[in-house]
């Protein structure tokens, strides 16, 4: 299977199966659609003759050329590449799994009360509670127990609001550190916060133990305080930035991103990335589609779609116009790696939600994702008796692109992996279906990312930016670009 | 190739082979927590 597609004046080739990218000219665009449709060969050299017949450069000797550079990536297996993956995606069934991430609800409240919260402003539906240190100590064992020879560990620190429960969350990482190598293991730990309890004494913490950490900001003041408002109703732009600019400053280039949500208020939503970048100064982002129910006034739309796709490409061709100046930014789902990318294990097991992947809610009971959580039809069992609920766990493993049938035909169906079991809950009734509108916009931004690595590898501008900086002893001890 | 350039990209069928230590982090960690893919999750193998 392959996916074309002609994106900011490159002529793009996906090869699904490979997983190679060609960037092709107008010549070898067409014939490999030709190709692709099952034309015979005689006839599409023929067809393509008499569509450049006005392009004297085109001669027949070249249209066969060309048809022979397809064979030629046809045979090496870089084009047309066939699908010899499927009878693995089968036997995740009877595989092992073992658990190596946490999200960790430490608080089920917040000090926002944010209208388009997910997690009905932190409660999960549910009741108001703190995680103790006991059941959060218990939950970091539970993770060490059933992670198997699996060295890196992730935990997220999550709610609701988890510097409502600072003190629990320093305790856990004590008690982790303290552990950790005489385990085997290499704890990582993310913060989700919303700023609000950010003080000098988070930043020291965070920016030495959190591995990354998520800042919630949904970029210009105005789209920022139209949702994201404390519970006396005040926005929380100008409390929340300044703390936030003073982490960033103090992380040192550890992990971090600016994580915005965007609704249909603000579909013009580059403009918040660039408020983030232009005026806060922050270079890592993410931006989220909203998650609401279809009618709700900031759900998204069928309509704006179309303006997504524009703010999508837009975002892509700015980035490289700021990458061209030395100014780049980072974009969470433009990153990729193409040569050093996921296996092809990691791309057709699905996302790891209820087998690699759990949260744990203050009580310590496990739910396949963070988004499950509240819904008792989803509880996996606790961290005490482990998994209880093995047949859901077992639907989850085999949640993956090829239990889809929906996905079957999808070019991006590995590097999305059949995208997020919540998502198709909520959209469809079963956790197997497909969130079509996500899935757009998903296919949207893999064609803007994969752009961002053509344009990289063929435009000098960009070649030339690459080029390894200049070994410090040859700048004459001048620092200026250190900042 | 006179029409055609391709990127250097991860042999897929090859990663059937050496692939699946399973170290990468899971595809929700991170930033994004509501709308995950895998494509930008780094491989941890070295």
């Amino acid at each position: 299977m392959i996916h074309q597609y002609k994106l900011n004046g490159y002529n793009i080739v996906v090869d699904v199966y490979s997983g190679s990218v060609h960037a092709v000219d107008d010549v070898a665009y067409d014939a490999i659609a030709l190709v692709d449709a099952g034309v015979a060969r005689e006839a599409a050299i023929d067809q393509l003759a008499a569509k450049y017949a006005d392009h004297p450069e085109v001669t027949r000797a070249d249209i066969e050329d060309c048809f022979a550079d397809i064979d030629e990536l046809t045979a090496a297996g870089q084009l047309f590449a066939p699908d010899i993956y499927a009878d693995h995606a089968f036997d995740f069934k009877n595989r092992s799994t073992v658990v190596k991430a946490l999200c960790l609800h430490v608080a089920h409240t917040c000090n926002l009360n944010c209208e388009y919260c997910f997690a009905a402003q932190g409660k999960f539906h549910g009741e108001a509670g703190l995680m103790s240190f006991e059941t959060g100590k218990r939950a970091l064992d539970f993770l060490i127990e059933h992670s198997g020879t699996r060295h890196n560990l992730e935990v997220d620190f999550f709610g609701g609001e988890p510097l409502m429960n600072f003190e629990v969350c320093k305790q856990l990482v004590a008690y982790a550190r303290s552990i950790e190598k005489e385990k085997g293991k290499n704890f990582r730990f993310t913060l989700t916060t919303n700023g609000i309890g950010i003080t000098d004494e988070v930043i020291e913490w965070a920016n030495k133990e959190c591995y990354n950490v998520v800042l919630s900001l949904d970029g210009r003041k105005e789209v920022n305080d139209r949702f994201r408002k404390d519970l006396a109703g005040n926005g929380s732009y100008d409390r929340i930035v300044p703390k936030f600019q003073r982490l960033v400053k103090a992380r040192g280039g550890k992990g971090y991103y600016m994580r915005g949500t965007f609704t249909h208020y603000n579909t013009d939503f580059t403009n918040d990335l660039f408020h983030m970048a232009d005026d806060l100064g922050f270079s890592e982002l993410s931006m989220e589609p909203v998650v609401a129910k279809p009618g709700d006034p900031e759900a998204l739309t069928e309509a704006d779609l179309p303006v997504l796709f524009d703010q999508y490409e837009l975002l892509a061709k700015d980035m490289l116009r700021r990458e061209k100046a030395g100014k780049p930014i980072t974009f969470y789902h433009y990153i990729l790696d193409l040569e050093h990318g996921p296996c092809i294990y990691k791309r057709i097991s699905g996302c790891g939600s209820g087998t690699e992947y759990m949260a744990v809610t203050p009580w310590g009971d496990l739910y396949p994702c963070h988004q499950f959580v509240g819904d008792p039809a989803y509880k996996l069992g606790d961290i005490w008796n482990g998994v209880t609920n093995t047949a859901l766990r077992d639907e989850f493993k085999m949640c993956n692109v090829y239990a889809r049938p929906d996905c079957k035909d999808c070019w991006a169906r590995l590097y999305c992996a059949g995208g997020c079991a919540a998502n198709a809950l909520h959209a469809t009734g079963d956790i197997h279906g497909v969130y079509e509108y996500g899935c757009q916009v998903f296919r949207k931004r893999i064609e803007c990312a994969l752009m961002i690595k053509v344009a990289e590898n063929l435009d000098p501008e960009l070649a030339k930016n690459a080029a390894p900086a200049p070994a410090q002893d040859d700048c004459d001890g001048c620092s200026s670009c250190a900042d | 190739m006179k029409h055609i350039q391709t990127l250097n990209t991860r042999d897929m069928a090859k990663s059937l082979q050496n692939g699946g230590c399973g170290e990468c982090q899971t595809s929700c960690q991170s930033a994004c927590k509501t709308s995950c893919g895998i494509a930008n999750q780094p491989c941890e193998k070295k």
